[in-house]
């Protein structure tokens, strides 16, 4: 059995989150860029082009992409052949989110829900954890802003709502937040499973590279009839009105009750952090 | 696109030259204050007490900046979302304020205070905190500095650039921006 400290986690987890909140992926970035070329609007253009004007000055001047630096979700597949020693795994990831926000100047955005009261270093970090065949941990971190994650809902539909329900719901949720959840979105829609599981759906869809389709050529269908219908909202950049709202539309499906229709809608905001790394 | 340069304390004929979808670049002093700092102002004014700065002609931006690393004046400095001063804003529109940056839509009651008293709402992009912070060129807290991030720091500022969302003759870039781009 293959042993991993928790010390190694740690300082991962401590660089994936300074790295994610300084470096925009090439993938989003190389997105936003040809978006420029679609966009109609020339308020919409000039939008995206400060949106990439950004990017570079952070990664080249080593500022915060956004000052707000996101709670800290951190999603773990530990391989089962995964033996991790020297304390606990879930204390592991937080001392390493304490660790990251402190030394990357990173603002504290975690605090108690009705006193305001701020935790101080971020932490709890919201973490998921899977178990996976293999002998590797793959941590892949997303901090997420406060003002994309405000807009995103779980509903249970009636299963007679179907494909039209769900494309309503997210039609609504896109409508609802209009300028607020910073556009050019990401959408990640979770349908099936139960409650949860839509909602962990939802967040997992909004993992996947941007200009990627479903490999279940249905879903992929979905995806694109979503992303042009978001299109034609006219909400654009920032909202101050264009063609491009989304920059990509993500779903993620399975099985669920025969009660039930549970979907739910999560929305991610231009800046894009997202980093993994495998130990 | 065009830019039009404009400077604080925003004069009243700079003000009705703005027009909904203009890009602007803001020199001069503003004013960082978001929830808790609005909640106070209107506190104070409420118990007849004075805000810490003089508003008249000024500009607030809802702003709560991340940690300045050493050597920086600011870290990234995104405006944040305005519905949230709504409650409160009106009322220092009508004490002389005259103009706010943030980024989302403003409440019918905003809108109408900025065609009543003449002023107006600006946008930053959201998102975009590196950007803006590249146009502070000095910070210094002025007022409640118990409140860490949502202290009320005054700003000094060259060419941050902003759009007009809200002038004073009732356009909201939102909205017409919106309808006009919608199939």
């Amino acid at each position: 059995m293959k042993e991993v400290h928790v010390d190694e986690i740690v300082s991962v987890i401590e660089k994936l989150f300074i790295d994610a909140n300084y470096n925009l992926s090439q993938n989003v970035l190389d997105t936003i860029k040809k978006s420029i070329d679609k966009e109609e609007s020339s308020v919409g253009k000039e939008v995206l082009r400060e949106l990439i004007k950004n990017a570079n000055l952070a990664r080249d001047e080593h500022i915060p992409i956004c000052q707000d630096t996101g709670l800290a979700v951190t999603f773990m597949e530990v391989g089962q052949d995964v033996h991790i020693i020297g304390g606990s795994l879930n204390d592991a990831i937080n001392e390493g989110v304490r660790r990251g926000y402190a030394k990357g100047y990173l603002r504290k955005s975690a605090c108690h829900p009705f006193t305001r009261k701020n935790t101080g270093d971020n932490t709890p970090a919201i973490i998921h954890v899977k178990i996976v065949p293999g002998d590797k941990i793959k941590i892949t971190v997303l901090p997420k802003g406060g003002g994309s994650e405000n807009y995103g809902s779980v509903r249970m539909l009636v299963p007679s709502e179907g494909k039209e329900g769900v494309k309503a719901l997210v039609l609504e949720m896109v409508t609802k937040g209009g300028p607020n959840p910073c556009p050019p979105i990401i959408v990640g829609v979770g349908i099936g499973g139960n409650f949860e599981t839509s909602a962990l759906l939802s967040k997992e869809a909004l993992m996947e590279p941007l200009g990627k389709r479903s490999d279940d050529p249905e879903i992929a269908a979905l995806e694109e009839e979503l992303l042009l219908a978001i299109n034609k909202t006219g909400i654009g950049p920032q909202g101050y009105g264009g063609i491009v709202t989304a920059l990509d539309v993500h779903v993620k499906m399975m099985p669920c009750h025969i009660a039930s229709l549970p979907v739910a809608v999560n929305i991610q905001c231009h800046a894009h952090r997202i980093k993994e790394a495998i130990i | 696109m065009e830019i039009k340069r404009i400077k604080t304390p925003l004069e009243p004929y700079v003000i009705e030259q703005l027009k909904a979808g203009e890009k602007v670049f803001l020199s001069g002093y503003i004013y960082t204050s978001r929830d808790a700092a609005h909640k106070r102002f209107v506190d104070t004014l409420n118990e007849g007490g004075r805000l810490p700065f003089d508003i008249q002609n000024q500009v607030i931006y809802y702003c709560g900046p991340s940690p300045a690393p050493p050597g920086r004046v600011i870290g990234a400095c995104g405006p944040t979302t305005s519905s949230r001063m709504d409650a409160y804003a009106p009322r220092l529109v009508s004490l002389g304020l005259k103009g706010m940056i943030g980024k989302g839509k403003r409440s019918q009651a905003v809108k109408d205070a900025l065609k009543q008293y003449k002023a107006v709402y600006f946008g930053a992009t959201g998102g975009a905190g590196a950007l803006l912070s590249k146009s502070v060129i000095s910070s210094e807290v002025v007022a409640y500095e118990e409140l860490g991030p949502e202290a009320v720091v005054k700003l000094g500022v060259v060419d941050m650039p902003l759009f007009v969302i809200n002038d004073v003759y009732g356009n909201d870039l939102y909205e017409s921006g919106a309808e006009r781009y919608k199939r």
